[in-house]
């Protein structure tokens, strides 16, 4: 088990916790703006291109994006159950829901996976294979530019949460965490949840869009 | 180890399935013939599950504390790069149409 004495230059654990979450937390204001200004960019090219964006959306696969979604919030919520074990000190509880968020998260690649070749079969992978069908302008490789974009950069942030998990699952098996310390798994908790926020909001801008019938 | 007494699990277990009932609900305004409303309903309840997950899951509820300037200040300095993208947009000519 850890020692339970902060670093030299935290006066107490409680600050140097605090110190932590607080870094997390500047680093995730970077990725506010990091996704935001992409979101911003799919907006303006919607909101010129609203039927393009419409006919394209159309093909995205909705039932993937559902169950991604339920899966990473299914994620945060066993994370946070972790979090909560974890600082009460029930280390089996707090490695077992390491490892189901970790499991989930696997998941989610599997999907996201599954997903991606479908959409190269189905022609929606702009410069490589893309399918141009009747009533379709250029404007509608933009749609799916976005789409290859974003998730792909949510993809890399799933895949780098993912291996943090397995550390601090691995790390919680050696014992590493204590209701004394706990200060890894907040950070990290931290940033598992933001990485779901970023798809409630992909999610949004991809698939609801072009289903209704009009 | 030294075991205590988790918190209660009440709060995250009812914002997991206030989360689950709002992607349902934005499953279905998918096939609602809703016109232009169809973005509004959708980062609706987009912005409701992020706010979920921001004041339950990432323990933003609660008393004061510095972490709520952080977790504003991304906030803040995007509505700058909205604000500003927004106006240029709003006021440049020739921009492409379909």
């Amino acid at each position: 088990m850890r020692s339970l004495a902060p670093e030299p230059q935290f006066a107490t654990l409680e600050q140097q916790t605090e110190t932590a979450q607080l870094g997390m937390w500047a680093f995730i204001a970077t990725e506010v703006m990091f996704f935001g200004a992409l979101i911003f960019t799919y907006m303006i090219y919607r909101v010129t291109y609203w039927e393009q964006f419409r006919l394209a959306a159309h093909d995205s696969q909705i039932l993937n994006g559902s169950i991604n979604e339920a899966l990473l919030l299914t994620s945060s919520l066993t994370m946070i159950l972790a979090i909560n074990y974890g600082k009460a000190g029930r280390n089996d509880r707090l490695v077992a829901f390491l490892l189901a968020t970790a499991f989930l998260g696997l998941c989610f690649l599997g999907v996201k996976g599954w997903e991606y070749v479908e959409d190269y079969n189905s022609g929606s992978v702009p410069s490589m294979n893309f399918l141009f069908k009747s009533d379709y302008h250029a404007p509608t490789e933009l749609f799916w530019i976005f789409y290859w974009i974003s998730t792909g950069f949510h993809t890399l942030h799933v895949t780098v949460g993912i291996g943090l998990v397995m550390l601090l699952a691995w790390q919680a098996h050696r014992r590493k965490f204590s209701p004394n310390y706990f200060s890894p798994l907040e950070v990290v908790g931290l940033y598992w949840s933001f990485v779901d926020t970023v798809w409630v909001f992909l999610f949004a801008a991809i698939y609801p869009l072009g289903r209704a019938v009009t | 180890m030294s075991v205590g007494k988790p918190e209660p699990i009440a709060p995250y277990v009812i914002g997991w399935a206030v989360m689950m009932l709002l992607l349902g609900l934005s499953v279905l305004s998918a096939y609602l013939d809703i016109g232009i409303f169809h973005p509004v309903v959708n980062f609706g309840i987009a912005a409701t599950q992020a706010a979920i997950i921001f004041i339950i899951f990432m323990r933003l509820r609660g008393r004061p504390s510095l972490k709520w300037v952080f977790a504003a200040a991304g906030f803040f300095w995007l509505m700058f790069l909205y604000g500003i993208s927004t106006v240029d947009y709003a006021t440049r000519s020739g921009f492409p149409s379909q």
